[in-house]
């Protein structure tokens, strides 16, 4: 039987933030590792059909990962993420940007901040997004890939709660 | 041309001037005063808003008013439902990918 893991989606108007919780039933180690492996990163992070690639990846403070999110045509779209904080199995920081496929990243990018707890086998991980700019908003549709979400979406939101009191 | 409403979003001074419209419809004279930029380039804004079909043109006597197309932009709504689902979608995967991990633990 499946448990019923809790899923949090949360937009912040103000401090331009996504804030995303999700539970995971397994234990800390195994979903930190999830999280921070290349083989493992690539087994999951592309919503299929689209499948990850990670060309170069180095797990440590000023490390990155330089990888792509490849079609079923075999489109490439190539991103960075560099990692500028590591608190083994607790928390870790990067910048994100897009790239091409000669790692030149293209500014601006945006902050994520992931922590993880376990509390009785299960594990929490809580993941913040900051986007100070609206950069590719189209390119990240035609990903249907997570990076998108930036200061638009406070824009949209805003805009959206002040049509639904009309 | 065929253009789509996140092009319309993409840029600053095309949501302003969503924004400015959704208080009340507005003459192209009136929305280019609350903007430092040419007024051509207000035009050209307007002109893809339009396309998007997010801005609809009337004529009311001899002025034309800009006016907001309030059912178009739910649009956008839909396309955050989206991006729920497709993490929801990654984190299935995840969850698969840690049962088999579990399982193959020595």
């Amino acid at each position: 039987m499946k448990k019923e893991l809790q899923f949090d989606f949360t937009v912040d108007k103000a401090t331009k933030k996504v804030f995303i919780i999700r539970e995971f039933d397994a234990g800390l180690s195994l979903v930190w590792d999830a999280f921070t492996k290349p083989e493992l990163l690539d087994q999951w992070v592309a919503p299929r059909p689209w499948v990850s690639k990670t060309k170069a990846m180095d797990f440590k403070v000023g490390g990155r990962r330089f990888y792509a999110m490849v079609s079923p045509e075999g489109q490439e779209r190539w991103a960075i993420q560099k990692y500028t904080s590591i608190s083994p199995k607790t928390n870790f920081k990067m910048f994100n940007t897009f790239a091409d496929k000669d790692e030149n990243p293209e500014l601006p990018g945006s902050d994520w901040d992931y922590t993880f707890s376990e509390q009785d086998g299960m594990t929490t991980v809580h993941i913040t997004i900051y986007n100070e700019s609206l950069a590719r908003l189209e390119k990240m549709i035609e990903m249907g890939f997570k990076e998108g979400f930036t200061a638009s979406i406070t824009n949209l939101e805003n805009l959206l709660a002040a049509l639904s009191k009309k | 041309m065929r253009r789509d409403i996140y092009q319309a979003i993409a840029d600053p001074t095309r949501r302003a001037i969503l924004s400015l419209l959704l208080v009340r419809a507005m003459t192209p004279n009136a929305l280019a005063e609350h903007f430092d930029i040419s007024r051509q380039g207000v035009s050209n804004h307007i002109k893809i808003l339009t396309e998007c079909e997010l801005v609809k043109q009337e004529q009311q006597g001899r002025e034309i008013y800009y006016s907001l197309q309030v059912k178009k932009m739910k649009e956008i709504d839909k396309w955050l439902d989206q991006f729920r689902k497709i993490w929801e979608k990654q984190f299935g995967q995840l969850d698969d990918l840690l049962l088999t991990m579990k399982k193959n633990k020595p």
